[in-house]
């Protein structure tokens, strides 16, 4: 899809990262530095520095109210931070707004799917082409300046909707799929947009489980076609399969950063998952 | 009672003036509710701006006719932009409340006696400023239109005539919304209108999508408002004189509810919506008179001057009844309303 150029998938679990919040990557495509956003006195995000890899799946997992997907928002430009500066590919993208940050090149879904359910899979899929003629006011009253294009995209989605399995829902509403079905469509969607990030934020939430394997086989051929995938989850077991990289957020901050199996014997994340009491306990028992 | 006559009357008014100016303001409101979601409670004072701009221009300035019309379209921008500017990143209930009052300004300025000299005051603006308009009309104004030689053949329910005048503006009036409604067609299938059925749907989810959400829902304010200074300079035109209480918001939401008649989000929705509207007032107006007429309904149920609102009540109650049996109108989707309860 995107990468012109050839590109080098990141490797498993990227050897030679240091494992700590905050570690430097070899080729880091987004960049954050002290990203802050308050709600009145509750600090949801207070990020101090923080990597991500490019060509790399990197999930960002974390227990309830961890502040995950207010990173996103922020980095999307879905939401306004407080202080902090952020760049794609050196980049700056404070204070852009969010459908330029998704021109950018940086598109996300959300955990609540929004599947446009009064347009068919189709129109959804061809809504997310960008730089449209046809989108212009003017250019849209004459069919001429924009049916070659139209044709060309309408080629492109039917080739995204067969990849996604959805091919047999082309012309249906999207308001008539299932939650899984929508899931796959939102994400066809967002590659749509050409993007070299791609956001996804719990892409398994409310899914059914035998689907949930299919869905991560779509995520995982997602980065080996050149795509950046960062992903949000808050269940740790979901993200073992796939990601090569996980960073753990607790109480607006990055707490720990390391492959996965690292992150799972990693004190501070068993802390922020079932608290420090029960770390304490577990040791006791010689656990 | 006359059948025919009762017929004839309420099919000139499904093709009347009061028609064509009520199905070019909901045709506004289409793109801007139907379409894009946006709750424009003010079509009315786009309407004003129309009607006030070809009066004024004539009546005060003495310019052409024709840029009365392109100060009115201009305004109407203005309007679209005023309004928008600050409500449009709010949530879509802020847009209702702005606009719903801002006819309500427009109108109340207009009626202020300091203006009297330039907008006519409370009294309005004489009708001078239709005689332009007027010349360019082929039809004699004091005769009636079609000639009955024309229509003889026909059965006599349906020997409809209008006076020349009438004629003229209708002809002028259905041409515009013949153009609007091909113009909008046009739109509606392109990507553009891709973007605003799906804004209607979800803006965020089109903002991810790299959209600039907050400009497309402008044009359509601003498209949908221009078509409603159109229907002003009709409601000008075909009336004697611009009335300022005329421009109530009682206005508003009898376009809405042509539009609603007729389906939301339908090119032929607010086309035929109008039409069968005045009809169904016509109708049920001729129908109630008549009855009085003939004794049929005792004083101690509905004296005669009782006519004009008891008419709106049996609209009323009609409209009650088609939302509850078929509630997206009659030529909405109902496969596509029932995606809304998922």
């Amino acid at each position: 899809m995107p990468a012109e150029a050839p590109f080098v998938r990141a490797q498993r679990g990227l050897p030679g990262v240091a494992a700590e919040p905050g570690s430097a990557k070899p080729d880091p495509i987004l960049v954050a530095d002290n990203v802050a956003r308050h709600f009145g006195g509750i600090t949801a995000v207070d990020v101090e520095h923080l990597e991500f890899q490019a060509h790399a799946i990197t999930a960002l997992i974390g227990p309830n109210g961890a502040g995950k997907t207010t990173l996103f928002n922020l980095l999307t430009g879905f939401d306004t931070a407080d202080d902090g500066a952020w760049s794609l590919r050196e980049r700056p993208l404070a204070g852009v707004p969010s459908y330029r940050v998704a021109r950018l090149g940086m598109v996300r879904t959300f955990q609540l799917t929004k599947a446009l359910s009064k347009l068919t899979a189709i129109d959804n899929m061809k809504l997310g082409a960008t730089g449209q003629h046809g989108e212009r006011f003017f250019d849209a009253l004459l069919p001429a300046r924009w049916k070659a294009q139209e044709r060309e995209i309408e080629r492109r989605a039917d080739a995204l909707l067969e990849r996604f399995n959805l091919a047999h829902m082309r012309d249906e509403f999207a308001g008539t799929m299932s939650g899984g079905q929508r899931k796959l469509l939102e994400m066809a969607r967002a590659l749509m947009t050409e993007p070299e990030v791609i956001m996804l934020d719990e892409p398994m939430a409310g899914v059914n489980p035998a689907l949930t394997q299919s869905l991560l086989g779509h995520i995982k051929a997602l980065a080996d076609d050149g795509l950046t995938v960062i992903f949000v989850e808050h269940d740790m077991d979901v993200v073992r399969d796939i990601s090569d990289w996980v960073v753990v957020m607790a109480e607006g901050r990055v707490i720990a950063e390391g492959p996965h199996d690292a992150i799972g014997r990693n004190d501070a994340v068993i802390d922020a998952y079932l608290g420090s009491q029960h770390a304490a306990l577990t040791t006791e028992d010689g656990a | 009672m006359d059948w025919n006559l009762v017929l004839r009357t309420s099919f000139e008014a499904a093709f009347g003036v009061d028609a064509v100016i009520y199905c070019l303001a909901a045709i506004g409101i289409n793109l801007q509710f139907g379409y894009t979601g946006l709750l424009n409670f003010g079509q009315v004072g786009f309407m004003a701006v129309g009607a006030y701009s070809v009066g004024i221009s004539v009546n005060y300035y003495h310019w052409p006719w024709w840029i009365g019309i392109l100060i009115g379209l201009a305004l109407s921008v203005v309007l679209a932009l005023l309004l928008g500017v600050p409500t449009l990143r709010l949530r879509a209930d802020y847009l209702a409340i702005v606009t719903i009052a801002t006819g309500e300004i427009i109108r109340l300025i207009m009626r202020a006696a300091v203006l009297a000299d330039f907008s006519g005051g409370s009294a309005g603006l004489p009708g001078d400023y239709r005689r332009p308009f007027f010349d360019l009309s082929p039809f004699d104004p004091t005769g009636e239109f079609p000639r009955n030689n024309l229509i003889g053949w026909l059965p006599r329910t349906l020997w409809l005539d209008w006076s020349g005048q009438d004629f003229w503006v209708m002809i002028v009036g259905w041409s515009l919304v013949g153009i609007v409604s091909f113009a909008m067609w046009q739109l509606i299938r392109s990507p553009w209108g891709r973007v605003l059925r799906a804004i209607r749907e979800d803006e965020e989810a089109v903002r991810a999508l790299g959209k600039n959400v907050y400009w497309y829902k402008m044009q359509s304010l601003m498209i949908g408002g221009g078509i409603g200074c159109l229907a002003g300079f009709m409601f000008a035109y075909a009336k004697g004189s611009v009335q300022p209480d005329n421009y109530s918001t009682a206005v508003t939401f009898f376009a809405y509810t042509a539009l609603i008649l007729g389906g939301t989000a339908k090119i032929k929705g607010p086309i035929v919506g109008a039409m069968i509207l005045w009809f169904v007032i016509a109708f049920s107006n001729q129908v109630l008179r008549g009855a009085k007429a003939e004794g049929w309904i005792s004083d101690n149920l509905m004296d005669g001057t009782q006519v004009g609102q008891v008419r709106f009540m049996i609209v009323g109650l009609g409209l009650m009844l088609l939302l509850i049996f078929r509630p997206q109108g009659i030529f909405g989707d109902k496969k596509e309303l029932a995606l809304d309860a998922r």
